[in-house]
């Protein structure tokens, strides 16, 4: 009966072909043009030579890392309390996890200008109790922007994890407990080792979620902290330089496509970890 | 629990302690934020304070003459209307030849169409702007839809095919041996059972349909310009009180949204 179904996705795939292959086939054979006509890779050798450029790339994928790590010790915990409330408390608590991420991203970064701002809530209390004379520049800097990323992508982190923890069996940390592992013990060598296909899964979400973040990478880090997608803006729309902001996506894309390959390798590992 | 009942277990505490203060933490962190952004759009003053100096509606109704919002805010909505219908219809036809389905072809189609997720939508955005442009159009809100169906159809796409892996072949042979046809069975059997996992999809597909900032971008210009692009814009260049209060009536709808999704279709069972 299945077979007679698969028509059924032939729509969306046609969609996909022309509106989503054929655009991505049209940057890539555009990043290969220059003034003149011929095919030349100049476009991707202007990149690698330039300083500026492959350092915004570094420091746009050290930045999804930094926040998918910030995003992960403090997503986990969510996720095993959640798995261990009751079925009421677990509705209200992933309510409360996903009502940031529904909620606009431009608005929940506005909130963190209005809480990171010089005359913001943080700055206040900190001059308040005297930690500081001057107002702390939070906005416009790294830990600002990692800080706030983490704040907005958490629930691509906690939901897969979650998914995970609710379908372990318990009679696996049962049988822990009986055969004398302490509470920590069984948590690093049973829980966390079976819930990785979670963790892993969440880390390429928030990742890929994170380096392409353009509102709170530009609303944040300001016009000084240029990442990748600012970069791929400014050449495209800024300096109408449609072949070498081609060049950059494409670039972009690869090496976010290669994190995200080689977390989904681990992850497939970890799978097999369980049935060893 | 195995461990001895008369002592107390310092280990299970310690680790209750530190797991609930890390999850205690990160709550606050989610909510926080938007909280006090909902409250800081009450003050009654110039600039953007919190705690805000009382409470006024002040710039609620200022927005009564924000034309420009307006339009932005409408054009918003009529996208993400639009993406959610296409996203749902074309959506469910897919998920429901993939589904089930072990082919190499249909897994295939499953990569392709949950992508968008993972590559960095800002490429995406660029690379439908130059296809357009070397088609000979310019940006317009259908193409703004087409862009926006690509990015938000594979919500659909996975709480269908969740809610379609869960439901039981043998009512389906039921329906067909009692003389059911295909159509017939689609609507009094599969549609009911899938209903909540679809209407959750349909829910988020146009959350993220009305919250797109990098397909928007290049894909919208002046006259199609929608509302976080209108936003984000307006925050970059002046910060108008205005603009907290169209972020707080965001923050209202989104929460009505979300409730109703949960009363109806059960939002929060369909994320785990």
């Amino acid at each position: 009966m299945n077979s007679n179904q698969s028509p059924l996705v032939l729509p969306l795939a046609a969609l996909f072909v022309a509106f989503f292959v054929a655009p991505l086939i049209v940057l890539l054979a555009l990043s290969l043009t220059a003034d003149t006509a011929a095919w030349t890779a100049a476009n991707y050798v202007k990149f690698f030579t330039d300083r500026f450029n492959y350092s915004i790339l570094w420091d746009t994928l050290f930045l999804g890392l930094k926040a998918t790590l910030v995003c992960l010790v403090f997503g986990y915990p969510i996720a095993w309390i959640c798995a261990r409330a009751s079925a009421r408390w677990q509705s209200v608590l992933i309510f409360l996890v996903i009502l940031p991420v529904l909620t606009s991203v431009v608005v929940r970064t506005f909130a963190w200008i209005v809480i990171l701002g010089r005359q913001g809530i943080l700055n206040q209390v900190a001059l308040g109790i005297g930690l500081t004379r001057e107002p702390l520049r939070l906005l416009y800097s790294e830990p600002g922007v990692i800080m706030v990323l983490a704040q907005v992508q958490m629930p691509l982190m906690v939901l897969p994890i979650l998914t995970v923890l609710t379908k372990l069996d318990p009679n696996l940390a049962d049988a822990s407990h009986v055969l004398g592992a302490g509470e920590w013990r069984t948590l690093w060598r049973v829980t966390l080792p079976l819930s990785l296909p979670g963790v892993i899964a969440g880390c390429i979400l928030t990742y890929s979620a994170c380096v392409t973040a353009f509102v709170t990478q530009t609303l944040i880090g300001g016009a000084r902290l240029i990442y990748m997608p600012l970069n791929i803006y400014q050449q495209a729309i800024g300096a109408n330089n449609w072949p070498f902001a081609a060049a950059i996506s494409v670039i972009f894309m690869v090496a976010v496509l290669a994190v995200v390959a080689l977390l989904a390798m681990m992850g497939r590992r970890s799978e097999s970890y369980g049935g060893a | 629990m195995a461990a001895p009942k008369h002592s107390l277990d310092w280990e299970a505490i310690s680790l209750c302690l530190v797991f609930g203060a890390l999850a205690a933490v990160a709550i606050l962190f989610l909510v926080g934020p938007t909280l006090i952004m909902l409250l800081t759009s009450f003050t009654p003053s110039q600039s953007l304070k919190f705690p805000p100096d009382g409470l006024s509606l002040r710039w609620y109704v200022a927005l009564l003459d924000a034309d420009q919002m307006q339009a932005a805010a409408w054009n918003s909505l009529v996208v993400a209307f639009w993406t959610t219908v296409f996203s749902v219809v074309l959506g469910t036809a897919a998920a429901l030849g993939i589904a089930r389905n072990r082919s190499v072809l249909a897994r295939a189609c499953d990569v392709l169409f949950m992508s968008p997720l993972l590559l960095p939508a800002l490429a995406f955005g660029f690379a439908a702007l130059i296809f357009i442009h070397k088609l000979g159009f310019a940006p317009s809100i259908p193409f703004l839809v087409l862009g926006h169906i690509v990015v938000c159809v594979p919500f659909v796409l996975r709480t269908t095919i969740a809610a379609l892996s869960q439901l039981d072949p043998a009512l389906l042979d039921a329906s067909y041996s009692l003389g059911g046809g295909r159509l017939m069975t689609f609507r009094r059997v599969t549609l009911p059972l899938i209903a909540p996992g679809l209407a959750a999809g349909a829910f988020l597909a146009f959350m993220a349909s009305f919250d797109n900032v990098p397909v928007s971008l290049f894909l919208a210009d002046e006259r199609t310009e929608v509302l976080p692009i209108h936003l984000w814009q307006q925050i970059e260049t002046n910060l108008d009180v205005r603009t907290a209060a169209v972020s707080g009536l965001i923050v209202i709808f989104t929460l009505i949204l979300m409730l109703l999704a949960e009363r109806l279709a059960g939002l929060t069972r369909q994320m785990r």
